[in-house]
């Protein structure tokens, strides 16, 4: 073999010139403009000399407070990427037909199609999910911050580290052209050589470490440091949503590590896990990814869930009905999303007692899902239902979500998904319930908890324009695509034969477009609201009348959240100590122990990322290179030894004084 | 702030309804095949079924919605109210039963409708007469098109497929590459074909005409034009077209067959006469390449106790994935460098037609390679015009 050991390749691999797409216009531009955005950014940022405030204050705090806030900005940033995929996807298909080929050969449309779902499942959907999860939790439980906080740093930048892999498949070489779940064996090296799959597979192992360890340290904190008082059964619904999807995590993601892991053997030492040949099965991989996938679904959902029980009692003035029923619901769909992955190939050739017993678990999950939905509308009934935006997108939510649930039970019959099976319908489905029931439900919780972060409410006009584009736009983009599954047309198609479809796809084109205004219309909302943050300040710390522990402290809450620990008698803490003439403590304060800020977190994950990407491109000297490095850093963190230090009581005096004095003002 | 009215774009619910109304070409709706009819008729029905909820729930949704907003102050509030034992029994039973019955249909529908299982009638209420032989039809899905054999009529025919009303087919599918998803949504619904393996699929056409078949799960590059027609013909047409196949066709060997399992997209459709022995089930066992062994074999040998150290030599002839890469193919889903292409260029993979509108750099490729250099540097063996040198990693 060192007949062709050559210094080009020693030293880069795989990676050429040409792996760098100058001669692509689009390409280019996009390249240009991110280049020129990030150098202005850059350029303020340096201007300002904001460097040392967001490396000390941001990047390597933490604060589960503002680590959150850095998961909904990536998300955020993600939505745009992975919305963009969208946009050229419905261009494409809304006028390649007949003799048009449209403007993307397949084997970019392909690259489109699975980015836009990798990125908007793993980059977009869960960082937003763990982003308000992360904000949320230790607020609610009355916890000054998560169980162990450099691993919440350093979970949140492994996704970053992910996202960041993924990004770069635009500009320097390929991304995968093989589906968002790269189904062997067209995902084998045999059939996808190139850089593709593997930048799908390094980009989802570097994020899967940050989302693995973000499950863990979300339950312990859940598990060991709730306020005294909150029992299980006093917990609010969002933690009960949050503490089971992150057992989802903890239990499913190591399923998908393990099988990416066995891929990559394939891939990179010619192993035959999943080829045709030599025994290779690619069936098990499809089953083992689903044994993830499925879960994966609810461990987005759930949050959205727990968002809208939030919601719902909060701006209906009442309790929420059904407590107990609710975290049963919870509970039981827990269990149950891991009897149901074979759903997602019924059309393998399973036999039909095996279909048919992956059918009824599936519809069985609708049973508690069902009593979800009754118990919102039960809190609903004889309440004071103040439509504020959260609430206008929880309603939007229980309408939309119910239509897709019931498409989601005919894909259970098996002998009906036969035909729905990887069909538009499909599509229209599963959109109709990750839009309508995930993006519904951050943005319904963005809009809600937006106050209690940065201390001012968001504007209402932009609010409300991008609630109504957003759902006229997901009806109009969406529902045609249930009508093209009825016609046949199958998914991932880039061009049509039969000119009659060609409306429909227009329509749906129509409707991504006003999505489009729908998401813009929210960027604009946070800039206007920024602006007129003055105007819309919310110095109660109580804006909407809240009923959990969140709502008890300042607006944004002080670095340690509480100043004392709340003492939790009832469910609703918050609203029952409201009832029962809580006074604010006013002295007595004591000196708060607080964990200290690290780079380590942010320097593990850029080495992790520069592993990745030599792994991907071959050159073998940088990934040891790197893997030494992380791990000399990951040693070197544990001589660290000042990890922790204490606010002075003189200070939590000033800073609940100066909160005192906001209140006084304001009563 | 309170919104004077939250009107939801209700209407907007109607689109699916209309599409139906409208969708006389909504082949889900109206199939043209008995299978394929009980399939919709089970989607109809559930929808029904589950519609026995949705719909009092979504009406409850904006009931609710709109009596208890904030403004309607002669609305009861009830702010403590959280707590209903005859309600909670009432929203756990009702889904309940609903599913209960959807999970009994579902059982004995997915027993009924096992693609698996032989037809037991060409109608309703026309059972299959005794003695009928279903005529059986032997799929291979290749790089990116459709390979069918009439094993009891010696012919093939590619990206055509055509069998005769009320006769029972017996499809028998599999994969001469990656998996692809069967599917004539007229016919019958979609069954995997997966190299190694064969599934099956039992189906009847009831009525004469042409139906769009195609795959239903992406397969790479070529995969939009991985389509073809099924004709459901009277006996008489039927028996003209096999006619017209053995008239016109050439005869397929293992060569032929080579020749053919190399990647090209919109293939036109052509038939063949006669069909040498055993093919499909060397096509099966992953042995049609010259030399290989096949599948069987193998499973024979190890049934025997293995081959000990000797089978070592039977490793390279058992490896038929690598086999169309020895042959210079491009790979479905090869990626920079590996397709010999510039990343994100406008060249076309390896056996698509050019686009006709999509610019010069779209016309067929004839020197794949040439803007980029080798396709790896320094990789021997790499002639300038060889694409895709398939395990990088080797
Ligand atoms: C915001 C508006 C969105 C639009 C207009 C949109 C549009 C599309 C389109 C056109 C496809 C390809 C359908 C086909 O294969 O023919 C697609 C696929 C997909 N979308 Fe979206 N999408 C949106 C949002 C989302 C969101 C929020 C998620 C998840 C969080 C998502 C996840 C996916 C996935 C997983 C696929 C499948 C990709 C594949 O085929 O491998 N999409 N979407
Ligand atoms: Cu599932």
């Amino acid at each position: 073999m060192f007949s062709n050991l050559d210094l080009q390749k020693l030293v880069f691999g795989r990676l050429t010139l040409e792996a760098i797409p100058y001669h692509e216009p689009i390409l280019l531009i996009t390249f240009a403009m991110v280049a020129i955005g990030g150098g202005a950014l850059l350029g303020v940022i340096t201007y300002y000399k904001a460097w040392a405030y967001l490396w000390t204050d941001w990047f390597t705090s933490v604060d589960h407070k503002k680590i959150g806030i850095m998961y909904v900005v990536l998300a955020i940033v993600m939505l745009v990427r992975g919305f963009s995929d969208a946009l050229l996807m419905r261009a494409q298909q809304a006028i390649s037909f007949g003799d048009n080929q449209g403007y993307l050969p397949p084997h970019h449309y392909d690259q489109v199609f699975t980015a836009h779902g990798v990125i908007m499942i793993f980059f977009m959907a869960m960082p937003f999910v763990t982003g308000l999860m992360n904000f949320v939790v230790p607020l609610q439980i009355g916890a000054r911050d998560v169980a162990f906080p450099f691993l919440n740093n350093f979970s949140f930048w492994m996704t970053v580290g992910g996202a960041i892999t993924i990004m770069l498949s635009l500009f320097v070489g390929e991304f995968a052209r093989t589906g968002w779940l790269a189904y062997p064996p067209l995902s084998e090296g045999t059939f996808s050589p190139g850089v593709g799959v593997d930048y799908y597979i390094w980009a989802l192992q570097i994020a899967g470490i940050g989302t693995t360890l973000s499950g863990i340290n979300l339950i312990a904190t859940i598990v060991k440091m709730r306020a005294p008082g909150m029992t299980m059964m006093k917990m609010p619904i969002f933690v009960w949503t949050s503490l089971c999807t992150n057992v989802l995590i903890v239990a499913a993601f190591p399923i998908l590590t393990a099988v990416l892991v066995l891929l990559s053997l394939d891939r990179y030492v010619g192993t035959h896990f999943f080829s045709n040949d030599l025994g290779g099965n690619p069936m098990m991989y499809i089953n083992l990814i689903w044994i993830w996938g499925h879960p994966e679904v609810y461990i987005l959902i759930l949050p959205a869930f727990g968002i809208f029980s939030e919601v719902t009692s909060t701006f209906s003035g009442k309790r929420l009905f059904g407590y107990a029923s609710m975290v049963y619901a919870t509970v039981v769909i827990t269990i149950l999303s891991y009897l149901v992955w074979l759903h997602h190939f019924f059309t393998m050739g399973s036999g039909a007692s095996v279909n048919s017993f992956f059918g009824i678990t599936t519809m069985i999950i609708s049973i508690p899902t069902g009593a979800k939905i009754f118990n919102w509308l039960f809190t609903m009934y004889r309440g004071r239902i103040r439509y504020e935006l959260p609430m206008m997108w929880t309603v939007a939510f229980i309408i939309t979500f119910v239509i897709g649930g019931m498409t989601g039970v005919m894909l259970a019959v098996p002998p009906a998904d036969f035909m729905l099976h990887n069909g538009l319908f499909l599509i229209a489905h599963f959109h109709n319930v990750i839009i309508g029931g995930v993006v519904f439900g951050l943005m319904a919780g963005v809009s809600y908890w937006f106050p209690k972060a940065f201390g001012f409410r968001l504007n209402e006009f932009w609010g409300h324009m991008s609630f109504w584009f957003w759902v006229v736009g997901f009806y109009f983009a969406f529902m045609p695509l249930y009508v093209l599954g009825f016609m046949g047309v199958t998914r991932r198609l880039s061009h049509f034969d039969d000119p009659s479809l060609q409306i429909w796809f227009v329509i749906a084109a129509f409707g991504a477009l006003l999505i489009a205004v729908g998401i813009a219309s929210f960027i604009i909302q946070i800039v206007v609201s920024f602006r007129n943050r003055e105007a819309l300040a919310d110095l109660t710390g109580d804006p909407w009348h809240g009923r959990t522990l969140e709502w008890s402290t300042a607006s944004p809450p002080p670095d340690y959240n509480f100043a004392f620990t709340p003492m939790v008698h009832d469910l609703d803490t918050w609203a029952d100590m409201k009832k029962r003439g809580y006074v604010r403590p006013l002295e007595g304060y004591k000196p708060i122990h607080m964990p200290k800020n690290t780079g380590a977190g942010a320097i593990l994950s850029a080495f992790a990322t520069i592993f990745g990407f030599a792994m991907i491109w071959y050159i073998w000297w940088l990934a040891a290179l790197a893997l030494f490095a992380i791990l000399v850093t990951a040693i070197g963190h544990t001589f660290n030894y000042r990890r922790d230090f204490y606010i002075p009581a003189e200070e939590v005096v000033a800073t609940e004084g100066r909160r005192s004095q906001l209140l006084a003002e304001h009563a | 702030m309170v919104l004077p009215h939250v009107r939801f774009p209700r209407i907007l619910l109607m689109v699916p309804v209309f599409g139906l109304l409208g969708g006389c070409n909504a082949v889900l709706l109206s199939p043209s095949g008995d299978v394929a009819l009980q399939q919709r008729d089970l989607i109809l029905a559930s929808t029904a079924l589950m519609l026995l909820i949705v719909i009092p729930v979504l009406i409850t949704t904006v009931v609710f919605a709109w009596r208890y907003r904030a403004s309607n102050t002669t609305a009861p509030y009830d702010p403590e109210w959280h707590h209903s034992t005859q309600l909670e029994v009432l929203i756990w039973t009702a889904p309940l039963l609903i599913i209960i019955a959807l999970g009994a249909l579902t059982w004995i529908s997915t027993h009924v409708l096992d693609p698996f299982r032989a037809i037991e009638r060409v109608g309703p209420g026309r059972p299959v007469a005794a003695g009928v032989k279903p005529l059986t039809v032997e799929v291979v899905a290749l790089d990116w098109k459709w390979l069918f054999f009439y094993p009891d009529l010696g012919i093939a025919t590619v990206n055509e497929l055509a069998a005769p009303v009320d006769v029972p087919i017996q499809f028998k599918i599999t994969s001469g590459t990656v998996m692809n998803s069967f599917f004539v949504p007229a016919l019958a619904g979609q069954i995997y074909a997966m190299a190694g393996m064969e599934t099956k699929l039992s189906a009847v056409i009831n009525k004469t005409g042409d139906y769009d078949g195609f795959s239903a799960n992406y397969s790479g590059a070529g995969f939009s034009h991985m389509n073809f027609k099924f004709h459901g013909l009277t006996q008489q047409d039927f028996d003209t077209w096999v006619a017209k196949a053995k008239k016109d066709g050439k005869p397929l060997d293992q060569a032929g067959f080579h020749e053919l399992e190399k990647p090209t997209e919109a293939e036109p459709v052509h038939y063949y006469k006669s069909v040498s022995p055993g093919l499909y089930d060397s096509i099966l066992n992953m042995c049609a390449e010259p030399g290989a062994m096949c599948a069987t074999e193998m499973m024979h040998i190890d049934a025997n106790g293995g081959g000990g150290k000797e089978s070592e030599a039977n490793l390279e002839r058992l490896q038929s994935d690598k086999h169309k890469v020895r042959e210079g193919n491009e790979s479905p889903g090869a990626t920079f460098p590996a397709s010999g292409r510039a990343a994100h260029g406008d060249e076309q993979p390896q056996g698509m037609k050019a686009r006709p509108n999509a610019g010069e750099a779209n016309a067929q490729k004839t020197e794949p390679g040439t803007k980029q250099g080798d396709a790896m540097p320094g990789m021997p063996g790499m002639k300038k015009d060889s694409p895709a040198p398939a395990q990088l990693n080797n």
